[in-house]
């Protein structure tokens, strides 16, 4: 595929996008107005009469069907508005611009982190099957999806936090009270080197640590478990025994015959895994108290917080389309049968 | 996007070589023993299974406590003779929870996986099998319940049905929906194209028959390997369902629901309240992992020993 076939495929996609992200609100609208439970009565508690609620819920357009609320809510959308939260009383778009860095740095790191061992740990066992590299592997991969995410959380920070002392406790991102300084890439750890701050890099790198691993433990299981597969498909085909039978180093033969055509299912995993993470590490987050976007579901959902709830549908949403377009190009761009 | 489903779905039997031929001969039972032989994984998948359901049937009639008996004398006792596995912070015996709420977790894990199945199944089968605009519109509903982030999903579905063991199951089973329905839906896709579907219709067959009697049947091997894997999935998301109070709640004896009230105490060092729960999902789960694992061995012809 050329590089203008190419982006032209990425524009289709991205104008593909808009109708996705209408059906994906539409549909948050119609199940946040079917269940019972109504934000305002929530909010103003038993003190606030009838008349008053009343004249709230009209203010928000709650006293409406849901669909000329959605009607609204689009024409605010196009405004940039995204409503106002009602547990933070600021608009949502300032909420989730706060909120979604905390969650992509320790997402990213955590994926980082689990690549960077899964996939040389299922590339060795799939060229070294039922070696000792191959049991750790198999051992990896079916730990990781057993382990209960909260729970792992739990036990390195009872032994890392509670027991060794070494890393802070579950305080959120900088492991203490935070001075807050102003974002500007919202990476707490690339903002404090940019400042120059190395204390406030530490702070950030230390308070990482545990979440990261935790995550990238539960992470690794998938990555490592599709290398494996893939790469010992790829060991038994008959380009890789072509090329190793005229004699090409092996080094060779795994990473630049091999490794090339396994790494497309690879690819497809590790984004799952990424937007999985992304859009649902409400448990990680809970137990770190990480001021990220699960934890910031979490709490819109159990206070039918409406505006927050359509709000982060809207950005995962938007987040899994990027990261699969992502993917597409790169498939397409790695394998020239590839067309699209 | 589920990333279990995904990647069972990558490794099952391509649809074109549906596993017909093999089911009977894997169906005897010493060909399971030898099978079993060869693969030490799985026998021990089994045994855990076994284990917990001894305690789900057993726990509380072997159990030397009452798992809700309050004992403020004995509160957040560490492991001891008396208490194996100590005490949480009302003095209740931990051994007799943990065993006791295998009954309760297995049961809501094994309810929640048979109502995704069933739905699933049906979805699939009627979008493969009519094809067209069913096709369409049952594949696309399920594009977007796949388009919500799995675990968010999961607890918008409790918080509305309200805590309780029918909320648990209900909403495991929501989220587990698409991956059984996308399975099935593939499967039928090949194998209402076969000559034995073909064979059926020609001798007269009416439609529904040869949905029902013919081809359903032929596409359940990989649909059981995936639910009994789903079992492990099923119990680790009632448990974090419960964990953060949207499921069952405290004080019922629930692995996930110990796990949140070891969280309370966690400042005060009390690791055993949290820790044995935690390991009795890990092991449970791996026990379906690994079962499920080697039933995909075994019921795969490619994959069978020799």
């Amino acid at each position: 595929m050329t590089g203008s076939q190419l982006l032209l495929y990425g524009a289709r996609r991205i104008l593909f996008i808009v109708p996705v992200l209408l059906v994906a609100l539409f549909l948050t609208f119609a199940l946040t107005r079917v269940v019972p439970g109504n934000p305002i009565d929530r909010v103003t508690g038993p003190y606030v009469s009838q008349e008053h609620r009343a004249e709230l819920k009209h203010q928000a357009y709650l006293d409406r069907p849901f669909y000329e609320q959605f009607a609204f809510y689009l024409r605010d959308l196009a405004q940039g508005k995204m409503g106002t939260s009602y547990t933070t009383a600021q608009d949502v778009s300032t909420d989730l611009r706060q909120r979604f860095p905390a969650t992509f740095e320790l997402v990213t790191y955590a994926i980082l982190l689990s690549i960077l061992i899964a996939l040389p740990l299922g590339v060795l066992a799939a060229i070294k099957k039922d070696s000792w590299i191959d049991q750790i592997a198999r051992v990896v991969s079916v730990l990781g999806v057993s382990m209960p995410i909260f729970w792992l959380g739990l036990i390195l920070l009872y032994i890392f936090f509670y027991y060794l002392d070494w890393l802070p406790g579950p305080v959120g991102r900088t492991g203490s009270v935070l001075t807050s300084t102003q974002p500007i890439t919202g990476f707490l750890t690339v903002d404090s080197l940019l400042r120059g701050d190395l204390g406030q890099f530490g702070q950030a790198w230390r308070a990482l640590v545990l979440p990261c691993v935790t995550l990238a433990f539960v992470a690794m299981a998938p990555i490592a478990r599709m290398t494996r597969a893939t790469m010992a498909e790829a060991m038994q085909s008959d380009y890789v025994r072509t090329a190793r039978s005229l004699g090409l180093p092996f080094r060779v033969v795994v990473f630049r015959y091999a490794l090339r055509n396994a790494l497309i299912p690879i690819l497809t995993i590790i984004a799952a895994v990424y937007g999985y993470a992304l859009g649902g590490e409400v448990l990680v987050e809970i137990i770190f108290a990480w001021p990220g976007l699960g934890l910031y579901s979490y709490n819109a959902i159990l206070s039918s917080d409406f505006p927050a709830i359509q709000g982060f549908v809207l950005l995962v949403t938007l987040l899994y389309m990027m990261i699969y377009l992502l993917l597409d190009v790169l498939t397409a761009a790695l394998d020239p049968r590839v067309k699209y | 996007m589920a990333t279990g489903p995904l990647l069972e779905e990558r490794r099952l039997t391509p649809p074109g070589e549906v596993v017909i031929g093999a089911a009977p001969v894997a169906g005897r039972l010493s060909d399971v023993i030898y099978q079993l032989r060869g693969n030490p994984a799985t026998i021990a998948g089994l045994a855990i299974i076994g284990i917990i359901v001894f305690a789900a049937t057993l726990g509380p009639l072997i159990a030397r406590y009452d798992p809700y008996q309050i004992n403020l004398g004995e509160a957040a006792q560490g492991p001891s003779l008396a208490h194996p596995l100590g005490t949480d912070q009302y003095g209740e015996d931990l051994l007799t929870r943990v065993m006791v709420a295998a009954r309760l977790d297995l049961v809501m894990a094994l309810s929640a996986m048979l109502l995704s199945m069933a739905v699933g199944v049906l979805l699939g089968a009627v979008a493969g099998f009519f094809g067209r605009f069913l096709d369409e519109g049952v594949m696309r509903s399920q594009d977007v319940l796949q388009a919500f982030p799995r675990f968010v999903f999961a607890m918008a579905v409790a918080w509305a049905l309200g805590p309780g063991i029918g909320t648990v199951i209900v909403a495991t089973a929501t989220i587990n929906v698409p991956g059984y329905a996308r399975l099935m839906r593939n499967l039928m896709l090949s194998v209402k194209e076969s000559q034995f579907a073909l064979a059926a219709v020609a001798v007269g067959n009416p439609r529904s028959r040869l949905l029902w009697r013919h081809l359903m049947p032929n596409c359940m091997t990989p649909v059981i390997v995936v639910a009994t894997l789903q079992c492990g999935w099923a119990i680790l998301e009632a448990a974090g369902l419960s964990f953060i109070g949207l499921g069952v709640r405290v004080p019922t004896a629930e692995w996930g629901v110990m796990i949140s009230m070891g969280l309370q105490d966690f400042l005060q060092g009390h690791w055993w309240i949290y820790t044995f729960p935690g390991l009795a999902i890990a092991v449970a789960v791996l026990g379906f992992n690994l079962f499920g694992d080697g039933l995909q061995d075994i019921l795969d012809p490619k994959r069978r020993r020799a």
